[in-house]
């Protein structure tokens, strides 16, 4: 096997000064697959932000991604990083935090990876309270393979596999997350760059299973399917629509089609998480002679 | 900015003063940074880069306050600030 | 290197097969386990629950089976030994999860308590149906490495193997138990830890920055890192790299995919084991494994006593297939008889590789219960006279009652 790379372009040439953040960046992948206007970039930027304003030992942060566009994310950032099978991201996570309770292990996945196909993975990782976090970026639709519905779609709104229109009721992700006990759980879109750094901080620092929601632009598939516009556009939209409450019913943050979408930091409560329940417990039936587990 | 009198700490009240700088050829024209710089510093170009797309161009060098919007905005990594000296707030009477 | 003294329950016990398979696994250093429960298999799970508090080891019981080999995977980049265990539904299910195993080179072991199929079938009784599921079941082009084993202690025995050989090969290993041996009680004797012998993971010691995560050595296979060492490393299921970077074109495809499918074809050789009796001068060779080959034995016995010559040739690996060896082997003998609890499956293997120079002959069983010593006895009878009985694989079905 003599042959090296296969992936033989000329690496780009480093620029001067270099960007901030690309300590934390894949430089010799960039510039990445996403379209111009799509907010995983954006969203990727404060989670960058936000590890870099929390001055934590990188080597000790690992990103795990699904499939899709947003599944990407692994694939560019600069840490231990797993782009693993669809839907699965936050059961390989599992396995990543259990086998080395030490690290910080993020799940940067889409909203069809996470609450579709990964749906059994997330309402149970949250009833657990696995120690880990999920950035679910939400552009409604599944972009990577051409713009499907997605179940969280608004209703009415269009995609190549609802032609007539989305008849589903979608999936309130603060409400399934809060219901199936997440310890955290935020909302915010794209726009909203730095509130969305403060509440990954939080989220990233916060014990147990946190979500932060972010809702993102998809102008190629949900914008041009839906006749909204530029990538702009959406972004304008998010300006003129999205109302801050903090602390609101989770109930009540359905999102509709081209109506108000309600950000803020829902959820912030305290429970013990899967290893520090596990431990307690054993603890207490095998007494002194359990040793609890922390890894090696 | 205009005030109807220099107010009591404008000698210490420093506004940071930023450079932007803009890598072009990963720039993929979405206008992000343009629409949302509050000092309105920025304004799409005429050019072409690389891929075809018009990136951002500075009107405005002095007006950039380094509030980092454009920089944490943009999807392409490829707008960014830093800082430059400060200097005192100008301020009308 | 040798086993962790405290994973190791020396002594002399009086173990079913799958809490010697657990046992096993404890004792080969496995400390993570994410599972399902599915009959025969959840005492697997059980053993391990109830023990690794005693080991520091921790188990998940997952939500499904999906979730569970995933975890497996996740678990085993983090530095751990970990393992999982499932049936033939579940197997199905993790078909997706082998294949990215596979992909990332993730060393891990996955226990198939083989059940009557397919669908839910026959949740508490022996199969052996899942044997080429096994080899071709997740999509695309890889190689696998399966052992079979045929008691419990062979289950202890076979998983401390199956550990060491998914760590020389970063391949994940299947061990294909069956109902009969995981649900029977025998007496399994546990060495002591020094007694064991452990392949360490090949993990990479060179500068950081030099690193290539898929650059293969050149026994083909990658040295590897945890995470949390600082390696910033990629690893991802799609085409790749030597970085683990994807790389989407036919060259890229050729280089990965052709050299995980080498990795496990050149090493053969040093694979494949079986285990022979009287196969000198044999007319018929019964080949067998699992449970069957300890059956097969009494027809063996029986047939010897009528004066035929025939010798037995047991799998303990039974993929990547002993190919080289029974192409030999069927120039030297009349006929190769092989029992199996399923309508043919590795028969096809021993056919192929025949290739017409000895008839091969199947004796089936769907699956319930083992076969009835008489039954391959016939088959041996039949096939010792030297006539062939028809072209291609011949088939003695179940022998009905009052005939011959």
């Amino acid at each position: 096997m003599s042959a090296p790379n296969v992936a033989e372009k000329p690496p780009p040439k480093a620029v001067e000064p270099p960007h901030p953040m690309e300590s934390l960046l894949r430089m010799e992948r960039i510039p990445h697959i996403w379209c111009p206007t799509c907010g995983i970039g954006t969203t990727v930027t404060a989670f960058a932000s936000a590890l870099e304003k929390l001055q934590w030992d990188l080597d000790k942060v690992c990103v795990v991604s699904g499939i899709g566009c947003t599944g990407r994310v692994a694939g560019y950032m600069r840490l231990d990083s797993f782009h693993t099978t669809h839907g699965r991201a936050i059961a390989y996570a599992t396995g990543v935090k259990l086998g080395n309770p030490r690290l910080k292990v993020v799940v940067f996945s889409g909203d069809g990876d996470l609450i579709a196909i990964g749906g059994n993975h997330f309402i149970h990782a949250a009833r657990r309270n696995m120690d880990m976090t999920v950035i679910c970026v939400n552009n409604f639709i599944y972009a990577m393979t051409g713009g499907q519905c997605a179940p969280t779609t608004p209703p009415t709104g269009y995609a190549t596999t609802s032609p007539y229109g989305n008849f589903e009721r979608p999936f309130n992700i603060p409400h399934l997350a809060e219901s199936c006990g997440a310890v955290y759980v935020a909302r915010w879109t794209a726009l909203h760059v730095r509130r969305l750094t403060t509440s990954i901080m939080e989220a990233l620092q916060k014990p147990g299973f946190s979500v932060v929601e972010v809702i993102t632009p998809c102008a190629n598939y949900w914008g041009r399917i839906n006749r909204l516009g530029t990538g702009l556009d959406l972004m304008k939209f998010y300006h003129e629509h999205s109302v801050i409450r903090h602390g609101a019913d989770t109930r009540t943050l359905d999102i509709e089609f081209q109506k108000d979408i309600v950000v803020g930091k829902f959820i912030d409560r305290e429970r013990p998480t899967f290893l520090e329940a596990y431990n307690q417990r054993l603890s207490q039936i095998l007494g002194e002679k359990f040793v609890p587990y922390e890894g090696d | 900015m205009k005030y109807w009198r220099k107010p009591l700490d404008s000698d210490e009240v420093k506004v940071p003063h930023g450079e932007v700088h803009i890598i072009l050829d990963r720039c993929k024209g979405c206008g992000f940074c343009v629409e949302y710089c509050p000092k309105d510093v920025l304004e799409m170009s005429e050019e072409y880069n690389a891929k075809g797309y018009h990136p951002p161009r500075v009107k405005d060098p002095e007006g950039c306050v380094q509030c980092k919007l454009c920089e944490m905005l943009c999807p392409d990594f490829a707008i960014f600030v830093l800082p430059k000296e400060q200097k005192e707030a100008p301020v009308e009477g | 290197m040798k086993a962790d003294p405290k994973g190791v329950l020396t002594g002399d016990h009086f173990l079913d097969g799958d809490h010697a398979c657990a046992e096993g696994a404890l004792a080969a250093g496995c400390r993570f386990f994410g599972g399902y429960p599915i009959t025969p298999s959840t005492e697997v799970a059980e053993k391990f629950a109830q023990r690794c508090p005693q080991v520091g080891a921790i188990f998940i019981q997952m939500e499904d089976e999906l979730g569970s080999l995933a975890s497996v995977i996740g678990a085993v980049w983090s530095g751990r030994k970990a393992m999982t265990v499932t049936s033939g539904p579940g197997f199905s299910l993790m078909m997706e999860h082998i294949g990215l195993a596979v992909m990332t080179e993730t060393p891990l072991v996955l226990v198939n308590v083989q059940r009557g199929g397919p669908s839910t079938g026959l949740p508490t009784l022996t199969g052996q149906a899942d044997m080429m599921q096994a080899r071709w079941g997740s999509h695309g082009d890889y190689e696998i490495i399966a052992l079979s084993p045929n008691s419990p202690q062979e289950a202890f025995d076979y998983t401390i193997k199956a550990f060491n050989l998914s760590e020389r090969y970063r391949v994940p290993v299947l061990l294909m138990m069956d109902e009969c041996v995981g649900h029977m009680t025998e007496k399994v004797v546990i060495p002591p830890a020094d007694q064991i012998v452990l392949q360490p993971r090949k993990y990479y010691k060179g500068k950081k920055k030099d690193y290539l995560p898929f650059k293969p050595d050149k026994d083909l296979v990658p040295p590897m890192v945890k995470t949390g060492d600082g390696y910033r490393f990629h690893v991802t299921g799609l085409t790749h790299d030597f970085r683990g970077y994807p790389v989407m074109s036919a060259q890229c495809q050729e280089e990965n995919v052709h050299r995980l499918v080498d990795k496990i074809r050149s090493n053969a050789d040093d694979i494949v084991e079986y285990e022979e009796d009287q196969i000198e001068g044999a007319d018929v060779v019964v080949v067998a494994y699992g449970i069957t080959s300890r059956v097969a034995l009494r027809a063996v016995d029986l047939a010897r006593a009528e004066g035929i010559k025939v010798g037995v040739l047991r799998l303990v690996v039974v993929w990547p297939f002993p190919e080289t060896y029974i192409r030999r082997l069927a120039q030297k003998v009349k006929a190769l008889v092989m029992p199996e609890i399923n309508y043919g499956q590795v028969v096809l293997e021993l056919d192929r590789c025949a290739c017409g120079r000895a008839e091969v002959v199947l004796v089936p069983h769907g699956g319930g219960w083992v076969h009835d010593p008489e039954d391959i006895l016939h088959a041996i009878r039949q096939a010792a006279t030297g006539e062939r009985a028809g072209e291609g694989i011949v088939e003695y079905p179940r022998k009905k009652r009052g005939q011959e």
